[in-house]
């Protein structure tokens, strides 16, 4: 590798601060990076490492501070300037058009807008090249809206390097991805670094930052908490590094499996636009189990998320609840059935963000006394429920009364926990329970999860981290297209293994792929 | 340019830019008196006395806000819930015909029977009116703006068939128009020889009314999760389509309630001119009063002043009574920028 | 029977051609708004404002070139303004539409008043003429409908081409059409969110603007209050109709205007004396309200239309 100490500073940020409101995002943040590196910038969700990019890149201004590319500084505000400086970034959500086609979107804003033709012959030419010399393989005039999760992927790092990148920023870009595209990925990058280009790769995931870079900035609630090369330290140090404190992980006392709560057979449910529907799925949740499912997000999860919570319903099969549930299947019947749901989106589904507490608190239940009678609402029993889960659940708010969305995403979604679990549930549905969650509030949230699973309650946990899912599931399944791998209880499995199940391998060879 | 959001903005933020808005439209309106030929404060003047000026222009005034406050809280019943009812006028209509079909001898009631009756008649009638759209919506996924928007086109067809045909009035000579109400179903004046009738004090009473429902209702509750995060709302499992249609069904029955008071109260029969844009009007209405079904009452106050007065300002000064229009479009596009920027504010890079 | 004998008449199709001619325009000018992200419901009164501010310059001397030109601008002005509101300021596109559509109809019907106070009924202008292609207007049927029309509809009809293909075939058009899908994308790649939309916004206000002055000067000769009657929302419906593409959009206008030609035909035939006459003036409407329940399933909306985009907004 070319790049390290003496190396070319291609990359120099100096006391970088940037402030949303009350919050300090980023604090006097400065560091240089060099040509031909690999630099990991670790942090925990809410660290700052995602803005400090965006300020790199032009999307965010910063409130002070300066960047330098190549020695000039870049006009803050403008993403144009960071792209003509040779500064490409593949965003955490991709910025795609899925209206149109890959050779679309990577020419779009490439030209002058006044041009009067788009040059598609040369510029499919130089696609084609850069697919070949980064193994980057992707269809030219494939729509979008078709492509994978990984494709797209693709996409976005080849509109980078069709500007003539010299610098590449990934925001966290595994976490759509399997173990077996994660290495694909890693071999893009050598490649590139190979060529001279320097790499920013964002995460908080401990193992890809000690395989894939050669030097670690630790964020740490919005500063830079240490600097460190990747061949002098390990997992653990930089976990402390990271939260400040010695990670420890969820403890899960053996327990046996109880009586089945709800059992599918053979259930398949329509297909939703980009994502697929179930096709024909056995699945046992037991009493006091957590199952989790592992597989990348797209492959179904979502389906099975919205059939057990009662926003759709089998097209064929059957799904058995005990006791058995008779009449329409609603989000409202599955409340009744003793279904607890804590949705993937706190934001769009899980809340309304201009309600208060008290009006979020009885999303569920006012249409029932003591919320309401006879269609009039009960606000000050409404309001007590509100502070019985604030007190319970250790919200941090103003008051009961104050609207959601000055929240932060950990207290948000205490409320949604506090409100799920105060019903005294059977089955806990927990959609991605712990995404954007700072690591107080991860244990929190776990504990409360095991804490259900002890007390005798069905979990489906649905993660997309499998570190997550390995260490609190009692048995695991794998979704990849909308089918379900058998289960593996607890400690049968290695994560590379579980990785052949979530590329789609295993389902129809059977045993000899896993 | 863009937008920052503001957590805890100052007061002056808060009563100082809607008061910036509202000094733009008058601004506005002494341009509008100059390029008539003028003078501004003059013109101002007159439409303020023609408005507020006497006894007489003051319950002209509430006499016009009556069927405002009736569009407007239709207008913002609906827009609560996200549901774009730009077909007020529509339903005003719907509410105008069965008043004149049911108050012109069909129903042998007294008084005290009769409107009560006609009244929940034509909320329903209106209430139909806007069912369609809404189901459109609910099922099939159709945009209501522009079915609603076009109802109106067709309402007002129909209301011209009937006037030239089945509703004609006889005794009209030639002109299209119902014949009269019978005694029984005039709504009563307020104050006898004035314009002012008891529709105003039942246009107050909706107003309290809608104000105690999306307050203390569960229904109040479902349609205001409905119109902040629908997703939220069917996921909690509120029943979105049927709180639409219980919602559409208030707003339609509201707005008809404007063609019943504006018949039995005002004109004593049916005419293709029976409402200037009402319906229309409504979305000022309730856009400026924020949707809040109290703050419709000012803000149709408001609206019907500055109609009352630049009508009599026109009069007396010759500045055309379009200038009116012009007065409630601008206050309504400056008062959403001020109430805008009241909660972000602008940074430049 | 009569229909047929209807359908089979020139003067027929050239009818349907010229009633299409001002709602293709009006129709291209929506779709590139909302293709690029914002539904202006200002149409209504930009085409009022566009009707007016033509007709009025050429009675005012200018030429009709020019005349179509003021059209434009006037357009283009209340363009800005909704742009201005809906794309920085992110405020409601209803809200502002319905505005901006009050508040050019206003404005019109005032400087109409005031500049003819003591009119009773409006003067007129000398239009624009039909012009005949030579040969082309000789073909039966099809010669006398398409190619003898007036130069403004030839224009529409060129227009349908040329914003076909920037939209489809220049970088300016993907720039647009990726705005309108998710803007993050064309932030991303250097360009502004904001330029494109608001330019989006203030062009195709002036095509809708151009599409009111067809109506005061090529269909008719003079200015009326309510000569738009409704068309800038049958537009709307247009352009869901046509699933935000402009050829399908186009078709669909000259198909709504050839029903509309029909029911004014069929209003003199016997039927007509049955049926009120109301009944066929309902016919454009109902056949809106038609055509948007039958492509409700399958329409494509833009993914970003009616989403304010604010930079570096969390």
């Amino acid at each position: 590798m070319a790049g390290g100490e003496g190396a070319e500073v291609v990359l120099r940020l100096d006391g970088i601060t940037k402030r949303f409101g009350a919050l300090l995002a980023n604090d006097a943040i400065s560091f240089e990076l060099r040509k031909g590196e690999v630099v990991a910038l670790l942090g925990e969700n809410g660290a700052g490492k995602t803005t400090l990019m965006n300020i790199l890149f032009g999307h965010y201004t910063a409130d002070a501070g300066t960047v330098e590319v190549f020695g000039r500084r870049l006009p803050p505000g403008h993403p144009r300037a960071a792209l003509a400086a040779g500064v490409g970034m593949v965003h955490q959500h991709f910025t795609l058009a899925d209206n149109m086609t890959v050779l679309e979107n990577i020419l779009l804003g490439t030209g002058s807008l006044l041009s009067p033709r788009l040059d598609t012959g040369a510029a499919r030419a130089k696609v084609a090249k850069l697919s070949a010399d980064f193994g980057l393989a992707v269809h030219p005039d494939a729509r979008v809206g078709a492509l994978s999760v990984g494709e797209r992927q693709r996409v976005e790092i080849l509109k980078a390097l069709y500007r003539d990148a010299r610098i590449l920023i990934l925001d966290e870009p595994t976490a759509v991805l399997t173990p077996q595209e994660t290495a694909a990925l890693f071999e893009t990058l050598r490649k590139a670094v190979e060529l001279g280009l320097s790499v920013i790769f964002i995460s908080h995931k401990l193992n890809e930052v000690m395989a894939i870079s050669s030097r670690v900035l630790v964020l740490r609630h919005g500063r830079l908490a240490g600097e460190v090369a990747t061949a002098d330290t390990d997992r653990h140090r930089l976990a402390e590094m990271m939260v400040g404190a010695e990670i420890t992980a969820p403890k899960l006392a053996e327990r046996d499996p109880g009586a089945p709560l709800l059992t599918l057979r053979r259930v398949t449910t329509a297909r939703r636009g980009n994502a697929p529907g179930l096709a024909g799925i056995d699945l046992t949740l037991r009493a006091g189990q957590i199952t989790g499912l592992a597989g990348v997000s797209g492959n179904g999860q979502a389906a099975l998320a919205d059939l057990i919570g009662g926003l759709d319903e089998p097209a064929s099969g059957t799904m058995d609840l005990t006791p058995p549930h008779h009449g329409d299947w609603s989000p409202r019947a599955a409340l009744a059935a003793g279904i607890a749901r804590i949705p993937e989106d706190r934001h769009r589904t899980g809340t309304v963000a201009d309600f208060s507490l008290t009006e979020n608190a009885v999303l569920e239940s006012y249409e029932a006394a003591p919320y309401s009678r006879k269609g009039w609402m009960d606000w000050a029993a409404a309001e007590g429920f509100a502070r019985k889960i604030i007190d319970t659940y250790d919200v941090r708010c103003p008051g009961p009364s104050a609207r959601i969305r000055l929240l932060s995403g950990g207290n948000m979604q205490k409320l949604i926990l506090g409100r799920a679990l105060e019903a005294g549930p059977k089955i806990i549905l927990a959609n991605q329970p712990v995404r954007g969650l700072d690591i107080g509030a991860v244990t929190f949230v776990h504990g409360q999860l095991i804490a259900a699973r002890d007390r005798g309650a069905a979990v489906l946990l649905i993660s997309e981290d499998l570190d997550e899912i390995m260490a609190l599931s009692d048995s695991i399944h794998v979704i990849y297209e909308g089918r379900l791998s058998p289960a593996f209880p607890r400690g049968t499995k290695t994560p590379a293994e579980l990785g052949i199940w979530m590329a789609g391998q295993g389902f129809d060879g059977g045993a000899d792929a896993a | 340019m863009r937008l920052e959001p503001i957590a805890n903005p100052t007061a002056l933020r808060r009563f100082g830019l809607p008061a910036t808005a509202l000094a733009l439209t008058v601004l506005v309106a002494s341009l509008l008196a100059l390029l008539a030929g003028a003078n501004p404060f003059a013109t101002l003047g007159l439409i303020l006395k023609g408005a507020a000026g006497s006894k007489f222009a003051l319950l002209e005034t509430l006499s016009r806000a009556t069927p405002l406050i009736f569009t407007g809280l239709a207008v913002a019943v609906a827009f609560r819930a996200k549901l774009w009812n730009i077909g007020a006028e529509a339903q005003l209509y719907a509410g105008a015909i069965v008043t004149v079909l049911l108050g012109t001898g069909a129903l042998p009631l007294p008084s005290a029977l009769l409107l009560p009756v006609i009244a929940l008649a034509a909320m329903l009638a209106g209430a139909l009116v806007l069912l369609g759209p809404v189901l459109l919506k609910t099922r099939l996924g159709v945009d209501e703006v522009v079915t609603t928007l076009l109802f109106n086109f067709i309402m007002l067809l129909f209301v011209s068939y009937l006037l030239e045909g089945p509703m004609k009035d006889p005794m009209g000579m030639g002109w299209p128009k119902s014949p009269a109400l019978e005694k029984a179903a005039r709504l009563p004046r307020i104050v006898d020889g004035l314009r002012l009738h008891w529709g105003f004090a039942l246009a107050i009473l909706a107003a309290i009314a809608v104000w105690v429902i999306q307050t203390r209702t569960t229904l109040g509750y479902e349609t205001r999760a409905v119109g902040l995060n629908a997703e939220a709302a069917r996921f909690a499992g509120i029943p979105v389509g049927r709180v639409m249609v219980k919602t559409a069904l208030l707003s339609g029955g509201l707005a008809a309630l404007a063609g019943f008071s504006e018949v039995a109260g005002l004109k004593g029969n049916l005419t293709l001119d029976l409402s200037p844009g009402f319906g229309y009007t409504g979305i000022i209405v309730a856009m400026l009063a924020l949707l809040n079904p109290l703050g419709v009452v000012l803000s149709a106050l408001f609206v019907a002043g500055v109609f009352v007065g630049a009508d009599s300002m026109s009069r007396a000064a010759g500045v055309p009574t379009y200038i009116a229009d012009i007065l409630t479009a601008t206050a309504l596009l400056t008062m959403v920028l001020a109430l805008r920027l009241t909660r972000a504010r602008i940074r430049w890079r | 029977m009569e229909v047929l004998d209807i359908l089979l008449t020139a003067s027929f199709w050239a009818a349907a051609v010229r009633i299409a001619s001002p709602l293709i325009f009006a129709t291209l000018g929506e779709l590139i708004c909302e293709r690029a992200g914002v539904l202006n419901l200002g149409i209504e009164g930009i085409m009022v404002i566009g009707a007016f501010a033509g007709w009025m310059a050429v009675y005012l001397g200018a030429g009709l070139w020019a005349g179509v030109l003021v059209a434009m601008l006037a357009g283009m002005l209340f363009g800005l303004l909704h742009a201005t509101l809906t794309v920085p300021f992110g405020l409601s596109q209803h809200v502002v539409g319905l505005g901006v559509t009050l508040l050019a109809t206003a404005s019109a019907s005032f400087a109409y008043r005031i500049s003819l106070p003591e009119v009773t009924s409006p003067p007129k202008i000398t239009p624009f003429q039909p012009f005949a292609i030579p040969y082309l207007s000789e073909i039966p049927l099809i010669g006398p409908a398409f190619f003898a029309q007036t130069p403004l509809t030839y224009l529409a009809f060129a227009l349908i081409a040329v914003v076909a293909f920037t939209l489809y075939r220049t970088p300016l058009g993907l720039a647009l059409r990726a705005a309108g899908e998710n803007p993050a994308s064309v932030e991303a790649q250097g360009l502004s969110v904001t330029a494109i939309r608001m330019g989006a916004v203030i062009v195709g206000s002036g095509l809708m603007a151009v599409g009111g002055a067809f109506l005061t000067m090529s269909a008719f000769s003079s200015f009326f209050f309510e000569m738009v009657n409704g068309r800038g929302w049958i537009c709307i419906a247009l352009v869901v109709f046509g699933a935000w593409r402009p050829g399908k959009a186009a078709l669909g206008a000259l198909l709504f205007a050839a029903f509309d030609a029909l029911q004014v035909r069929l209003q003199q035939t016997p039927m007509g004396a049955v049926v009120p006459y109301q009944v066929f003036l309902m016919v454009p409407y109902v056949l809106s309200i038609l055509a948007l329940i039958l492509m409700s399933r399958r329409a494509e909306v833009p993914a970003a239309l009616m989403v304010p985009f604010n930079k570096g907004e969390r």
